[in-house]
């Protein structure tokens, strides 16, 4: 800064002013300048996020793919890591969390839809005030509670009237998981059917229509882009849900289409094999990134599927 | 010639409005279903929990001893991480939601970067663990420390925090900056001195639910490898450690060998829970005592 000699010989330094002036704008320009470029490297931080997430796991699955051929890899049935003769098919994990989807998305799509039903088109305002924010806790427990829900809870409870179901079993977490996706698909297909305008159904209900048949022909026809979109944001969480799965159903690699037993996802093994001594280098490693990558190629597909569903099959009204 | 048979119209009538009461029904049920779960699963929680929550439990060194267990160490854990966590994300979240809202010029860049984000928000969080035991813990030699753990929540967590401080900003009316720029202000002075502290309430309460939401994380922290059993307690970011959810993790699949300690875990699940109950009170206090309405 200046000296403070603004009063010198009782006249205004009117040069001094302006330099004192100039300075601080300088100064200021400077900080004007600045401030945009450090925002921007803080943005850009978000994208090399992506790109360190999409390097690491190409290139380590590319050595992984130079040890085990990719078509053996996405074609075979057996998967033996651990084995004195090790095999790396990716089918038996691929089948468990298929099947793992398959159930969470059987008990949370049809409950899920019945309660967005419920919430846009029954329920008084007063009501869907109360009920939206407790559907929103059980969106906000942790997945671990979750898991533990299923293992200590749910599973016994099955085996109590279907012995037939193993200790760690796939029907279990499926059941969990599909609960954990209910606010989720209620939540989303919630909001494509309120912004249905009002007008529709009142020229739905003017001609004579019940609530029930306004909702199947009018409201939901209408709002069906943005409740498929919700779909698939819910099997997309599915695909990528680990802890449940993990807990409990259990490491099983076998190949098979029974429900009551043991299967693991491709979650649970990557959580199996980086949380055991795979030490870095070995092929049981690699394996780790050639089936995370498979995860990350299969969620990104869904993700981008839901959004353009809802792009270019939005009703505009 | 009658145009319409009143007896059968009636008939047709009444069974179409008992089908929608009876879907009403239905519907409500559905919707009550999540509740009813809820209540069972909070209730089994607290019943599998009553009489292991005591002073040893809450303060105790870890064990394999289910009577003397307890999880001071795996809370101090999750508390160090949230001390790496809270700055890295409000920081960088914040600045990122400034540039792209306020600086950024509407083009392929912001595009691109924008797109990103929500990318980033559906990548499973597992993932995120092996980028951070790739990066963090691998490349950058630092180990399954606390400050690993807390930079791989963060970036499972940033895209949140963005997307819910520029909503804030978003919020923040036109009047208000143009009023700042008519007294000769710049547009770091106005940023600084009307957005901000206008858009902060907002930011703030996506921060906080995005950090109740790195608090539950398990995934990611199995793959960067917390070991089961730790002692000492950690002291600093640089410690080796563990939290409450791996505690929850370790002693649930544990639960088939030691019947105990499906009672730790639940407990475990309590301290948890209260933990995001805090949390989540104080993001609905601050977004109701702080937000301005325009």
């Amino acid at each position: 800064m200046a000296a403070n000699n603004k009063y010198e010989n009782n006249s205004i330094d009117v040069k001094g002013m302006i330099a004192k002036n100039k300075q601080s704008k300088s100064l200021s320009s400077i900080t004007e300048k600045l401030i945009p470029v450090v925002l921007f490297l803080f943005a850009i931080i978000t994208v090399f996020t992506t790109v360190g997430i999409v390097f690491t796991l190409l290139s380590e699955t590319i050595e992984f793919f130079k040890r085990i051929p990719i078509w053996d890899f996405f074609t075979g049935t057996v998967l033996k890591p651990m084995s004195q003769n090790p095999e790396f098919g990716v089918l038996p994990l691929l089948n468990g969390t298929i099947i793992s989807s398959a159930i969470a998305m059987l008990v949370a799509g049809p409950i899920g839809l019945m309660a967005a039903i419920y919430l846009s088109e029954y329920a008084s305002d007063r009501v869907r005030r109360v009920l939206k924010p407790m559907l929103e806790i059980l969106a906000g427990i942790p997945t671990i509670v979750y898991g533990f829900f299923a293992f200590t809870f749910v599973t016994p409870l099955i085996r109590s009237f279907w012995p037939d179901v193993a200790a760690t079993n796939i029907l279990s977490p499926g059941i969990v998981m599909g609960i954990m996706i209910i606010p989720m698909i209620a939540s989303l297909s919630e909001d494509a059917m309120s912004s249905v305008p009002k007008a529709m159904r009142e020229g739905a209900l003017g001609l004579g229509a019940t609530k029930l048949e306004t909702t199947f022909k009018v409201v939901i026809p209408a709002a069906l882009s943005g409740i498929i979109a919700s779909f698939v944001l819910g099997i997309s969480r599915a695909i990528g849900e680990t802890m449940i799965v993990t807990i409990a159903s259990g490491s099983s690699k076998n190949f098979t289409f029974d429900i009551t037993q043991s299967m693991q996802t491709m979650t649970a093994y990557i959580v199996e094999v980086s949380g055991g001594e795979a030490a870095a280098g070995t092929t049981i490693y690699y394996s780790l990134y050639a089936v995370a990558m498979t995860l990350f190629v299969f969620t990104l597909l869904m993700n981008l599927l839901a959004r353009y569903v809802s792009r270019k099959f939005r009703e505009e009204y | 010639m009658k145009y319409l048979n009143v007896e059968q119209v009636t008939k047709r009538m009444n069974g179409r409005i008992a089908k929608n009461n009876i879907s009403k029904a239905l519907f409500f049920l559905a919707t009550l279903f999540g509740l009813i779960v809820l209540a069972i699963l909070i209730y089994r929680v607290v019943v599998d929990s009553i009489g292991w929550i005591d002073w040893n439990f809450l303060t105790g060194r870890q064990s394999t001893d289910a009577e003397r267990a307890g999880i001071m160490g795996a809370l101090l854990g999750t508390l160090w991480m949230m001390l790496v966590v809270a700055p890295v994300t409000l920081i960088l979240g914040i600045g990122t939601a400034i540039y792209l809202e306020l600086y950024a010029k509407k083009g392929r860049l912001q595009s691109i970067i924008q797109t990103n984000i929500s990318n980033l928000a559906g990548v499973p969080s597992i993932v995120y663990g092996i980028l951070g035991l790739t990066i963090f813990v691998r490349a950058m030699e630092m180990g399954n420390i606390i400050l690993a753990g807390g930079l791989t929540l963060s970036l499972l967590i940033l895209p949140i925090v963005i997307v819910a401080a520029q909503e804030a900003i978003r919020a923040v009316p036109g009047f208000l900056s143009e009023a700042s720029y008519g007294m000769g202000a710049t547009k770091w002075q106005t940023i600084k001195n009307v957005i901000l502290p206008a858009a902060l309430p907002g930011m703030l309460t996506g921060a906080i639910l995005a950090l109740s939401r790195a608090i539950g994380e398990t995934a990611p922290l199995t793959v960067i490898g917390i070991p089961a059993l730790i002692i000492p307690f950690p002291e600093g970011i640089f410690d080796k450690f563990t939290a409450l959810p791996m505690q929850i993790y370790y002693w649930t699949i544990d639960s088939s060998l030691v019947a105990e300690y499906a009672n730790l875990a639940a407990g475990t699940i309590i301290v948890l829970l209260v933990l995001l109950f805090v949390l989540n009170s104080t993001a609905i206090f601050i977004r109701n005592k702080f937000q301005q309405r325009f």
